[in-house]
């Protein structure tokens, strides 16, 4: 078993159990701060201190295993600067991030962010990178975003890393990434209705027959 | 054998002044060095922090000595004079007060220590000092002859004295010495080493506007062709700024700015299409078409062929 507080309590639960179980256990119904349950939505942002150590950890409660000594809380919600725009309309040269997110420009490069990202992004330097004007970089290092806001709290220059990191992407993929050919093609044979026979073979093809077809299922090539 | 060093091209050198970035490569490579860019960096800090209590401002530059030395170097280059500024006395800072040095470790615990072993130099200390201009008088192929030169260093490269570039505080001659290498002709003005204005062009571009008048205005009447500045904000202010500068002072006409680099480059014979002159609002090309300096060759062969 495992003692760890929560809510200024001190409870004992199965050390074997992620932070969100252990919740549970506790008889806890999550209506917020849960989702996926496999540590791809980002909504179970959990910050927790163990005693006796003074540095603050951040975690996703999905994934994090209780420790004994563990002192939990949640931040189901980040409050986060958003800006609309229409990608449509954007373009993608080196202020755009700044024009929208001026703040970036206020990064002290504390590296706190980069610290706090339970998915091991290098926040930092994908905000350098937004803040001078390399979209491609930003959106290479910040592809594996989920969005949980934990650097958003923890910055001291109040950026919304997420969102400059999501804006980085959309214009990387918008104008900037290599275009699949293949991609359009099979889109257009999509629409014209290419696939629609064997698709309705397969929704009425028995299980036994689906087994077989995914088993001498053949791969394309990768092609650009 | 090419030397490489680690080179921090600084924000601005990838966005506003790419081609000070792009020419000082060119340059560099044509006298026998590789700029290697540091493959992890970030801002230098912008301005150098002076508040003593606030240790925050002085994470940026010495987290870019830290890189330096994952990327097996003890040395790092740069080429604008605001990132050198910072750099170089974060650097100093760092190694003179050792409280502040341990609680900067302290802070990075994730980095690992930075011990003050990194000498921070501007581009133009590596031409005075390892490369020499005798070096770079020898690659000249299209002396800048005729061409009036001024100097201008502004504040960053030059103050405080600790991290001058130029034993002469007061009036400098590298980038004298530099245009006379490159067959130029450096006209020296006593505004060369005053202030642009620096980011209060952000706030009040007419005060700017007001400096541009009097540093450009006064090498104007020592008939200055052109301006070399060596610091991207220096080359925004007074040639941005020369849009306002005619309700000022009607006599006023304006002169082209361009780094130091572009001056290299067209002297070391670069095409002068990839100098980025079309980046510039007072376009230096008609000047140096008039100095003989740029000549259209192919265009005219091409015309003859037809
Ligand atoms: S970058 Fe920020 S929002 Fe994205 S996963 Fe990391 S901590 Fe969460
Ligand atoms: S926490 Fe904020 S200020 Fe610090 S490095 Fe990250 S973005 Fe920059
Ligand atoms: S519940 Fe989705 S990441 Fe934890």
């Amino acid at each position: 078993m495992a003692r760890i507080i929560v809510a200024n309590t001190e409870y004992k639960v199965p050390s074997n159990l992620t932070i969100m179980k252990a919740l549970e256990y506790l008889g806890w119904r999550l209506k917020r701060g849960v989702g996926c349950r496999g540590g791809f939505c980002g909504a179970c942002s959990t910050i927790y201190r163990m005693k006796g150590d003074h540095k603050l950890y951040t975690g996703l409660a999905c994934a994090t295993k209780v420790e004994d000594g563990m002192i939990i809380a949640q931040i189901p919600i980040s409050p986060a600067n958003k800006k609309s725009y229409n990608i449509d309309s954007l373009k993608a040269q080196p202020n755009t991030i700044l024009e929208l997110y001026p703040e970036v420009a206020r990064c002290i490069s504390c590296n706190t962010c980069t610290k706090a990202c339970p998915q091991d992004i290098q926040v930092m330097d994908y905000v350098q990178a937004a803040l001078r004007g390399d979209i491609a970089k930003a959106a290479e290092l910040s592809f594996d975003c989920i969005m949980c806001g934990l650097c958003a709290t923890r910055c001291p220059a109040e950026i919304t890393q997420f969102n400059v990191g999501i804006l980085a992407r959309r214009l990387y993929g918008k104008y900037i990434a290599p275009k699949y050919k293949q991609l359009e093609k099979r889109v257009k044979e999509i629409e014209q209705g290419k696939f629609e026979d064997e698709l309705s073979k397969l929704t009425k093809a028995s299980k036994q027959k689906l087994v077989e077809l995914y088993a001498a299922r053949v791969r394309e090539e990768v092609k650009r | 054998m090419t030397e490489k060093i680690a080179y921090y091209p600084g924000c601005t050198a990838k966005s506003y002044a790419k081609y000070m970035d792009s020419t000082a490569r060119i340059v560099m490579k044509e006298l026998g060095i590789e700029l290697v860019e540091l493959d992890r960096w970030n801002c230098c800090g912008t301005v150098y922090g002076l508040a003593d209590d606030n240790l925050y401002s002085q994470l940026a530059p010495i987290r870019n000595m830290i890189r330096t030395l994952e990327n097996g170097f003890d040395e790092v280059v740069t080429i604008c004079s605001m990132c050198y500024n910072t750099l170089a006395r974060a650097n100093d800072l760092f190694k003179s007060d050792k409280e502040k040095a341990d609680r900067l470790n302290a802070f990075m615990y994730k980095e690992p220590d930075y011990e003050g072993n990194v000498t921070v130099l501007h581009l133009l200390d590596l031409l005075v000092k390892r490369v020499k201009f005798q070096a770079v008088k020898e690659k000249v192929t299209n002396p800048l002859k005729g061409l009036k030169i001024a100097p201008y260093y502004g504040c960053t490269l030059l103050r405080p004295r600790e991290i001058s570039i130029d034993e002469n505080i007061e009036h400098p001659s590298i980038l004298s010495e530099l245009i006379f290498a490159l067959g130029g002709e450096p006209v020296e003005d006593p505004y060369m080493t005053e202030c642009c204005g620096s980011y209060l062009t952000v706030k009040d571009k007419h005060l700017v506007a007001d400096r541009t008048n009097k540093i450009v205005g006064s090498m104007q009447k020592r008939s200055a062709d052109i301006i070399m500045v060596s610091c991207p904000l220096c080359q925004f202010n007074l040639d941005r700024r020369q849009k306002e500068v005619k309700a000022l002072n009607p006599a006023f006409h304006k002169v082209p700015i361009v780094y130091f680099t572009q001056l290299m480059a067209l002297a070391m014979g670069v095409d002068y299409k990839k100098l980025g002159f079309q980046d510039h609002y007072v376009d230096p090309v008609p000047i140096l078409k008039k100095r003989g300096l740029i000549r259209e060759k192919k265009k005219v062969a091409a015309k003859i062929a037809k």
